[in-house]
């Protein structure tokens, strides 16, 4: 790991005008994707801004017709939180997904949204619930947000507050795991929600997050696992690696989505 | 340097580190606390899980300036030199819960992390999937399995906690 100079902000104000200020800084929350990437020397940010400090951004609550989970709440919280399991279910077993218990009490809901790595799961439940991004200077829909790899709408000095979820009827994640990484191979998140039916696909497109449009449109007339068949996605622009081909992870995406339905339906 | 202070095994310690400092360096090479181990050092093997505010948590991911200000325990603040083992500690002595012994450390404070979320009553299934992230490279899952299952009834009836 290179050389950094250590902060600790007690505020979010604080943490943005120190991001303003040096160039080269990084914010870290978790730190379980940043500290990686440092000990590879594949980050070598000259300042290191710790929000980990910061009270009061870790809450989760119901306020009105959304969920909303600050942006410092652990995967451990959301996993294991009453008010997340009631409102929605498919979150909370989206966050005991992630990594391994160890894991998930570091790392962030905020940490992986701004990092948008195209293999992360919050990605996948953000956009197809239409969940607004909320940071220190405004609002952002998943469309605007997310911007492909690695890569998101964030400005160099803008700060991930909170994510509020407008409540879905009913949802469910299915995830194929990389046995090695946890990471997902492909997940699939499958939204009903009062405006239509969202299907969103993590870990396969090399852009990041993406919905699959076909799957959206036969759901929303028949919300069954049977109204996907035959419905084929396209292996182009999808990852191909040593884990599985395009194809593969294609074929999965089919799978996965009509398991994600099974489940929301199954859910009462 | 940055200057930290934290309760380690009950102790308060203050010292002045290099921010890059790892948890898991902090521990073993600035306090001589080497019953932490480094396996992978990439977050995968959890042999270096200590518990951070009572949380199990992969030390090898973690900046000791981070753990600033709080409490951190490691095997070696389970139990008092000379006293009783931690019932978790005996479990994987009468269970022959270790071959090697190199992921043992990391495996107990895992294990004892389960116990606080997870109750005494442990199935097997439910021990498997939270060891997900310990690897034992002996592969001598079944003994840990069966220690875990009996060192969480044994921490029932104990005032260790």
């Amino acid at each position: 790991m290179y050389e950094f100079k250590y902060h600790r902000p007690s505020t979010v104000r604080q943490a943005a005008n120190l991001l303003a200020k040096h160039e080269d800084a990084k914010l870290i929350a978790g730190g379980h994707t940043l500290v990686p990437v440092m000990k590879q020397r594949l980050a070598a940010p000259s300042d290191i801004i710790d929000l980990s400090h910061i009270e009061g951004v870790d809450g989760i609550e119901i306020k009105g017709r959304a969920l909303v989970i600050g942006a410092l709440a652990k995967h451990a919280d959301v996993a294991s939180s009453a008010t997340v399991a009631e409102a929605i279910p498919a979150l909370a077993e989206l966050a005991a997904l992630i990594g391994d218990p160890a894991v998930r009490h570091r790392g962030t809901i905020g940490g992986s949204l701004a990092n948008n790595d195209p293999t992360a799961d919050y990605p996948a439940a953000v956009m197809a619930m239409g969940a607004t991004i909320v940071t220190n200077k405004r609002k952002l829909k998943p469309e605007e947000f997310f911007q492909g790899l690695f890569t998101t709408a964030l400005e160099p000095d803008e700060i991930i507050t909170k994510v509020s979820f407008p409540l879905p009827k009913k949802a469910a994640y299915q995830k194929f795991r990389n046995q090695a990484s946890r990471y997902a191979l492909v997940g699939v998140f499958v939204a009903r929600l009062p405006s239509g039916v969202r299907v969103t696909v993590t870990g396969a497109g090399s852009d990041g997050v993406f919905r699959v449009e076909a799957f959206e449109e036969a759901l929303k007339k028949r919300f069954s696992p049977k109204a996907l068949d035959g419905i084929n996605v396209s292996p182009d622009g999808l990852n191909s690696d040593l884990h599985g081909s395009a194809e593969y992870r294609a074929h999965l995406i089919g799978v996965l989505a009509k398991r994600a339905v099974e489940a929301a339906n199954n859910r009462a | 340097m940055a200057k930290v202070s934290m309760i380690v095994n009950g102790n308060p310690i203050a010292k002045n580190i290099d921010p890059r400092t790892l948890l898991v360096q902090f521990l073993r090479e600035e306090l001589r606390l080497t019953g932490t181990h480094v396996g992978c050092d990439t977050s995968q093997c959890g042999a270096c899980v200590v518990h951070l505010d009572g949380k199990a948590v992969k030390a090898c991911t973690t900046l000791a300036v981070m753990a600033d200000g709080h409490e951190v325990k490691t095997i070696e603040g389970l139990a008092a030199d000379g006293a009783p083992l931690h019932p978790m500690q005996e479990a994987f002595r009468e269970h022959h819960g270790l071959q090697c012994g190199f992921c043992t450390p990391g495996m107990i404070m895992t294990a004892i992390d389960i116990v606080h979320r997870k109750g005494h009553d442990l199935e097997d299934h439910v021990i498997r999937e939270e060891l997900e992230g310990n690897l034992c490279r002996c592969t001598g899952y079944q003994n840990i399995v069966a220690s875990i299952a009996a060192g969480a009834k044994a921490m029932e009836k104990s005032d260790l906690a």
